[in-house]
């Protein structure tokens, strides 16, 4: 009976599992749906503003930062699965291995410098660092001669 | 391959204690934070107060079911199941003692990087399907904040996976049998706490739901049984992370005098309690501080520890 184990039924417990997660999550909405009351209230059907009436279109723009921060997350998780690959084997690959992994890094290292060198991970808007800048340069006037 | 995994009982015990727990939890939260802060927190219903959950439940299920006429409708409602899921999932591989378990991957550690990926999926859908402001500033925060503390989280962890030579969670407790990982991956475990407390987006860290900036976040416009399941879903979420972080680092079963079951449960709890107590003594801090913390100085600690690690694990010469 073990010899012959397929893949199917070696899993098998983990399907239970996941049967069992997925028939309590729709009991819990299904009876949520079945059990709760039903009214209507003119209010409740505009978004939530804290209490004023809303204004505008959901759709507004946002800071292209966010933007940024999905492509580094891209390219440093893509470089962190190849780490995985040798943090496993470190022992196998040796010092060899040691070294071609320091090499990676070193990369990413280098590419995080050169991120924080060009403002990338400056979360400042314009203003708030215009105004930075401003604050120093005073503080500078003020300990001059 | 253990045997004696995986049996009925196991997913019963396991899938109703960790649900089980995760309620008592919402009021152990309440109580204790309502003890730091010189207030009372709920002590009407039931002795100590203990039925408040069971009180809550019950009225989680009569609330109204109620789906904004604005809202993305499918996704919705799919957008707090995937929380719940994904967290209820990832115990499949969790280590409770020898014998008690669901499965044995030899790439446990893997599964359980994959699922606590996914429940970002939850956050980002909830937000976008809300169509309300403040849902999509807190999914939009909740993205950038996951996205970037994943990148680390992975690599803080890795100092272990040289150590133990493995991804099997159950042979990465069994190589802690000489001494706790947190030992020699001090710097890891740190990285990886911060780490996973930005991932499940707890206090202080819970900037996608700041309540003084942004109502509720990503969950502005969700009630009844649906903000339930986000609400069950994090205390869940606490659970697996505290029974993660016993199982890399403070060697999971292993113990003496008592089971080894009561062991993990013992040390999973201190770590549950810690995580209250974080939430409950430090403020949180401003959103670009959050992000430069994590791409300037966790990110390099998190690479230079694996370094470091790699050239201790290897043989001299």
């Amino acid at each position: 009976m073990i010899a012959e184990a397929s893949p199917v039924s070696h899993i098998l417990p983990l399907l239970v599992f996941f049967g069992a997660i997925f028939a309590l999550t729709a009991v819990m909405l299904g009876g949520a749906y079945f059990l709760g009351q039903r009214h209507r209230t003119p209010r409740a059907e505009e978004p939530f503003e804290s209490g004023i009436v809303p204004t505008g279109d959901v759709h507004l723009r946002f800071s292209v930062h966010f933007y940024l921060i999905a492509i580094f997350f891209v390219i440093f998780d893509m470089e962190t699965v190849f780490l995985f690959a040798w943090a496993i084997a470190v022992r196998e690959a040796g010092w060899t291995g040691f070294i071609e992994a320091l090499i990676f890094i070193g990369i990413l290292i280098a590419t995080l410098i050169y991120l924080e060198a060009i403002g990338a991970l400056d979360w400042r808007t314009r203003r708030q660092r215009r105004e930075a800048d401003r604050r120093q340069h005073g503080s500078d006037a003020c300990t001059g001669p | 391959m253990n045997d004696e995994l995986g049996e009925a009982p196991d997913i019963a015990g396991i899938l109703i204690a960790v649900i089980a727990v995760a309620a008592l939890l919402i009021w152990v939260e309440r109580r204790l934070l309502a003890f730091w802060q010189d207030r009372l927190g709920p002590n009407r219903v039931g002795p100590l107060g203990l039925m408040q959950v069971v009180a809550d439940m019950i009225k989680m299920f009569f609330k109204e079911d109620w789906i904004p006429p604005f809202a993305d409708k499918p996704i919705f409602v799919i957008a707090p199941t995937i929380v719940f899921i994904t967290a209820l999932a990832a115990f499949a591989v969790i280590p409770f003692a020898p014998g008690v378990g669901i499965i044995d991957f030899n790439f446990g550690l893997l599964y359980f990087l994959a699922l606590s990926s996914l429940s970002v999926y939850s956050i980002v859908l909830a937000g976008y399907a809300s169509n309300n402001k403040y849902s999509l500033l807190g999914g939009l925060r909740a993205a950038a904040q996951t996205v970037s503390y994943e990148v680390f989280m992975g690599i803080s962890i890795m100092g272990v996976v040289m150590l133990a030579g493995t991804f099997d969670l159950r042979e990465i407790v069994e190589a802690q049998r000489g001494g706790w990982f947190i030992v020699p991956q001090f710097v890891g475990f740190v990285i990886f706490l911060i780490a996973i407390v930005a991932e499940s987006r707890r206090g202080p860290l819970d900037l996608p739901e700041a309540e003084q900036e942004l109502v509720a976040g990503f969950h502005t416009e969700y009630s009844g049984m649906k903000f339930g399941m986000f609400f069950v879903g994090e205390y869940v979420a606490i659970i697996l992370s505290s029974a993660i972080i016993v199982t890399l680092f403070f060697g999971g079963w292993l113990g003496p005098w008592l089971p080894p079951l009561a062991w993990f449960c013992l040390k999973t709890g201190i770590g549950v309690l810690f995580f209250i107590l974080i939430r409950g003594a430090l403020p949180r801090p401003r959103y670009d501080q959050l992000m430069a913390f994590g791409w300037k100085i966790l990110l390099p600690a998190g690479l230079l520890n694996l370094v470091i690690t790699g050239a201790l694990a290897l043989p001299p010469g």
